[in-house]
């Protein structure tokens, strides 16, 4: 972003906080970018003459002779095929050091699909992984988070589902992402010779915090691009968004907003909405399917980022560590995928919602009896079947190293019912049963 | 003239402008950024200053753009052609708007004005009428849309004169009135009306006493909503608000059906615009799309906007009401328009009440609920709004100010169970936490045992009852382990479960079991009641417990049965071969 001509410039802030500067100026458009001090920031209120500016990179050391240019316009991203197998950080600016990109020039955080234009998302996305597929079917055009304590191997489940998920192009969006798993990314992708389909925008640990508020509105308007334009099957992964809501907390702090729950600014839910908003199908084969991470403090999912999050996702993947098998596994219990109807005993095998709902069944069965187990009571003869398919059930379908096809899984699944229970435990409706129940 | 004015403060979508001459609270106005119109509604006004909350993204927008004023509140276009359209939440068209994007000032017309109208008269010149009053009438889908006085005429008028029957545009005059001081007045086919005024023109609003048949069978069997009431289903996220609400949409045995998608998801609309052409309504045998209309204000569109959506939607059901049709409004999530209330409140740096909502919450959703109703109209036609809104609580706690503000204004409280979902007890209502008051009305009470079975009220508690004690021996038998009990605790939760499974739960996504007629409902409430009146012999908790999943069993498969077809009656048989093999006689 060079300076032009007709740029204005100003030299007096009159007011500096943590995250923001004003400074008294004219004709300024709301939500311009700005140059302060050498630090792109942006327009976020106008009163007057009296202009605040967010700085993405915090303004320390920033004095109040400051130079400050504005540039007339919103942040923009340049999109062309030339985006792909690139990395950029949160301003997308190329990394180490690539040339700058050709393309045009598109503002990010644009307008949203009009509803109309949308279609109803019908296309199963297949990971392999039995947790998903089985039980919480996975769709393109949907936008699912996994909701993970700090210590679980959430991205490398996530880096797994986006190679198998056979999407045209993954754009990764990482806001605090960590240097080691920055890499691990940058590896999995080379190592799968997945390069040339991914796109990465990061913002690591050693970056300003604020700057990630840009991460999910660049990653969103490259997928737009390769999605509406290319008609392209796009997966975006947003890596931490857990880190992109306390960023946003930051910003509305400084500006004295009111916070709601959890010191979280009132807009988080819309905040959020925008962004989750852009994963959807187009009737001509494009789509944006967003699989995000949110990672929660102790496992407490009422916390306002988690809890809006739920509110707005199409379900969410919880990740668990099953202490029978020693496995992680995709909690059947706690994760759901709220489009896996649309796709399910459709685009798979008719039996498929029916056995998916009676091993969840079961499998709380065998929950219940563990709790009495715990509380010291005698377990019956069901009771004790019930134990035994958890575990089969846990290590055969619900750990993340499964890798089949969902026919596979169903197969597997009539196998332990018929191992451990009889036909009217497992209650499922006749004709299937009489179709699928192995003959021996 | 209008008023003029210049913006002179931005903060996101709260613009302040500078204004030469009067200005009205809630008056709309539109700024004109480089040719593109933004509209905005008043919600502050001091001195030369109105501070205007803008139903687009203000991204661009500079000190000192020109703003005018439009002398009206926001308004809606009430007129033939409303049926199966799709809006946004200001009422415009997306159907008519241009590429894949919502461009911002796109501001289609709600109505098709170059479309023509089979008209008929229903007045003859001479006769005496006032507002609301039906002067003629147009076939839209299967509804005779009434042509009428419009609400804003507030005297007593002639007809002067009307057309003949024939094809009109719904601008065409179609008749003259002349008011009590001998004006005379055209009269299009379509008038317009402030949506955050209630339209009062009907004679009267009695209590409810008539029950909204939904096929759902926790709600008509043990929380029945009147036809006209009102009912509210809060609920953690993913327990399934939406689905019950499309089910409602579904199978309610209502006229006609509001949709206002109010800051929630896109794909679930898009599920509706999908499904709804081509699904069938259960009553009319027609398509269900052409008895409904959607606002859709998903999360990702404007934020005002949000608000401004449920109002939409409510003028939209108060004004076929008054053709005399049953309508029934569905809002999800009206948490979505609460926050658009705080997130400007919050803004305008007003004075916070609880979680920094603002103050008068309350007396914003009451006002609402407020206009929901069944009517008798002057002409002695009946109509009413059956509202029906879903909550969405923070940390699925219910002790937050929009739970708490809506159980004050609505009847009907169906709440949604973490729990229950999670065991995929669909739909998750909570048996024992809901309730209906309008059980509790006499004329409520009267209309069941009269329509559906003489004892009904009284089976329907009695019901209720034997969950609350299965309940009770649950926790017992959790506290004390399966033989630290008596078998009869095993005897009474597993009754319980009977009714759990086989009445409370229903499957939303069968084919059959989505919609329960109430005959059904009857027939299979008396079935399960004679079987929690029977007494079995057992030998031990075991032996209980799997022999009434058998028994529960058998009852769901009825349920998946066409109703009375043999094989339902197949199943019934095996049901009594059961039950006939540990009856005590
Ligand atoms: N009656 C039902 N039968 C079967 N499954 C159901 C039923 N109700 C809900 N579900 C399941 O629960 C999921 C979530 O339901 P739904 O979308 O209605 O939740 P919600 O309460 O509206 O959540 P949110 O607040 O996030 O919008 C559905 O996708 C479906 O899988
Ligand atoms: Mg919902």
């Amino acid at each position: 972003m060079e300076t032009k001509a007709f740029q204005r410039i100003y030299t007096q802030l009159t007011g500096i906080t943590k995250a923001t500067v004003s400074l008294r100026a004219q004709g300024v458009a709301n939500e311009e970018l700005a140059m302060v001090h050498g630090r792109l920031a942006q327009v976020v209120k106008i009163m007057g003459d009296m202009v605040t500016l967010q700085v993405f990179s915090g303004t320390e050391g920033i004095p109040t002779n400051a130079e400050v240019v504005f540039f007339g316009e919103p942040p923009k991203l340049k999109v062309s095929d030339d985006l792909a197998g690139r990395f950029f950080d949160a301003y997308g600016r190329p990394m180490f050091g690539d040339s700058e990109i050709e393309g045009e020039p598109r503002e990010i955080g644009g307008p949203s699909v009009n509803p109309l234009r949308r279609k109803q998302p019908s296309e199963l996305i297949a990971t392999g992984i039995a947790g998903i597929d089985l039980n919480n079917t996975l769709v393109t055009g949907q936008k699912i988070p996994f909701f993970a304590d700090p210590d679980q191997p959430f991205n490398q489940v996530m880096a797994m589902v986006a190679l198998r998920a056979q999407a045209d192009k993954i754009i990764l969006g990482g806001m605090g992402l960590s240097n080691d798993d920055f890499l691990f990314f940058k590896n999995v992708f080379e190592n799968a010779g997945a390069l040339d389909r991914i796109i990465s925008f990061v913002n690591t640990t050693e970056q300003p915090p604020v700057e990630r508020l840009l991460v999910p509105d660049m990653a969103l308007t490259a997928a737009e691009y390769f999605a509406v334009e290319k008609k392209e099957k796009v997966l975006v992964l947003l890596t931490d968004m857990t880190l992109y809501a306390d960023a946003l907390s930051i910003v509305s702090n400084r500006m004295d907003q009111i916070p709601s729950k959890d010191s979280m600014p009132g807009s988080l839910y819309s905040d959020l909405a925008k962004i989750y908003e852009k994963a959807v199908q187009f009737p001509d084969g494009g789509s944006i399917t967003i699989i995000a991470v949110t990672t929660l403090s102790g496992g407490d999912i009422t916390h306002a980022i988690p809890d809006n999050t739920g509110y707005i996702t199409e379900g969410q993947l919880f990740l668990r560590t099953d202490s029978d098998t020693g496995k992680v596994i995709v909690d059947p219990f706690r994760s759901l995928s709220r489009l896996k109807q649309l796709v399910i005993g459709k685009k798979t095998r008719e039996d498929h919602p029916q056995v998916m709902n009676a091993a969840v069944r079961l499998y709380a069965d065998a929950a219940n009896a563990k709790t009495k187990l715990e509380n010291g009571f005698d377990l019956t003869e069901y009771d004790e079947r019930a134990l035994k398919f958890a575990r089969d059930y846990s290590e055969k379908l619900l750990a993340i190293d499964v890798n089949v096809e969902v026919d596979t899984m169903l197969n597997t699944a009539w196998q332990l019912f018929a191992k451990y229970f009889s036909k009217t435990e497992v209650a499922i409706k006749n004709e299937l049963v009489e179709k699928y129940w192995p003959a021996n | 003239m209008k008023t003029q004015g210049k913006v002179t403060g931005i903060i996101s979508n709260l613009v302040v402008v500078e204004v030469d001459g009067p200005v009205a609270q809630n008056e709309i106005c539109y700024i004109n950024l480089a040719g593109t119109k933004l509209m905005a509604e008043v919600i502050k006004v001091i001195g030369k200053l109105a501070y205007v909350q803008v139903f687009e993204s203000t991204r661009g927008l500079r000190v000192g753009t020109p703003v005018e004023f439009q002398g009206h509140m926001l308004e809606v276009t009430l007129g033939p052609g409303l049926l199966s359209k799709n809006y946004d939440g200001l009422q415009h068209d997306l159907a008519k708007m241009k590429g894949i994007f919502l461009q911002r000032g796109d501001y289609t017309d709600a109505l098709d004005f170059d479309s023509e109208w089979d008209f008929t008269p229903l007045v003859e010149p001479g006769t005496q009428v006032v507002a609301a009053d039906w002067l003629g009438e147009v076939p839209e889908n299967w509804v005779k849309h009434k042509i009428m006085v419009p609400f804003t005429f507030t005297d007593k008028y002639t007809v002067k004169s009307i057309v003949p029957a024939g094809k009109y545009k719904v601008s065409d005059t179609i008749a003259v009135l002349v008011d009590s001081k001998g004006e005379e007045h055209k009269v299009t086919m379509y008038q317009k009306w402030p949506v955050k005024k209630a339209i009062t023109a009907y004679k009267e609003k009695p209590r409810p006493f008539k029950i909204l048949e939904t096929g759902v069978r926790v709600i008509d069997t043990l929380n029945p909503i009147a036809e006209g009431g009102t009912g509210f289903i809060p609920g953690p996220f993913g327990c399934g608000k939406t689905v019950l609400q499309h089910a409602l949409a579904k199978q309610a045995n209502a006229d006609m059906i509001i949709m206002a998608a109010c800051g929630e998801r896109a794909n679930e609309v898009v599920e509706i615009f999908t499904e709804f052409p081509h699904l069938d309504d259960p009553r009319t045998g027609r398509k269900l799309m052409e008895r409904t209309t959607i606002i859709c204000n998903t999360s990702n569109m404007p934020v005002a906007a949000r608000e401004a959506s449920v109002y939409t939607a409510m003028t939209i059901g108060e004004y076929y009401r008054s053709m005399g049709l049953k309508v029934l409004l569905l809002a999800d999530s009206t948490s979505r328009w609460a926050q658009a209330l705080r997130e400007m409140s919050n803004r305008l740096e007003e004075l916070p009440g609880p979680d920094a909502f603002p103050m008068d919450l309350s007396a914003v959703i009451a006002n609402f609920y407020a206009r929901a109703g069944f009517v008798y109209l002057n002409n002695g036609n009946t109509g009413s709004v059956t509202f029906i809104g879903t909550v969405s609580p923070a940390g699925g706690n219910l002790k937050e100010p929009v739970t708490e503000s809506t159980k004050k204004a609505a009847r009907c409280f169906y709440a949604l169970s973490q729990q229950r979902a999670d065991s995929k007890r669909y739909p998750a209502i909570d048996p024992m936490d809901s309730y209906s008051k309008y059980l509790e009305y006499p004329e409520i009470q009267e209309y069941l045992n009269k329509n559906i079975s003489e004892k009904w009220v009284s089976l329907v508690m009695k019901s209720k009852n034997i969950i609350q004690r299965g309940r009770e021996a649950y926790e017992q038998i959790n506290i004390l382990g399966d033989d630290g009990v008596p078998l009869d605790y095993h005897d009474r939760y597993w009754k319980a479960e009977i009714i759990d499974f086989v009445v409370l739960q229903q499957d939303a996504f069968d084919k059959i079991d989505c919609n329960t007629p109430l005959n059904r409902q009857r027939y299979m409430l008396e079935k399960v009641m004679q079987i929690c009146d029977t007494n079995f012999h057992f030998d031990g908790f075991e032996q209980c417990s799997s022999y009434y999943k058998r028994i529960i069993n058998a009852l769901k498969q009825m349920n998946y049965s066409e109703f009375q077809s043999e094989e339902f009656y197949n199943y019934e048989k095996e049901l009594e071969t059961i039950l006939n093999e540990r009856r005590v006689q």
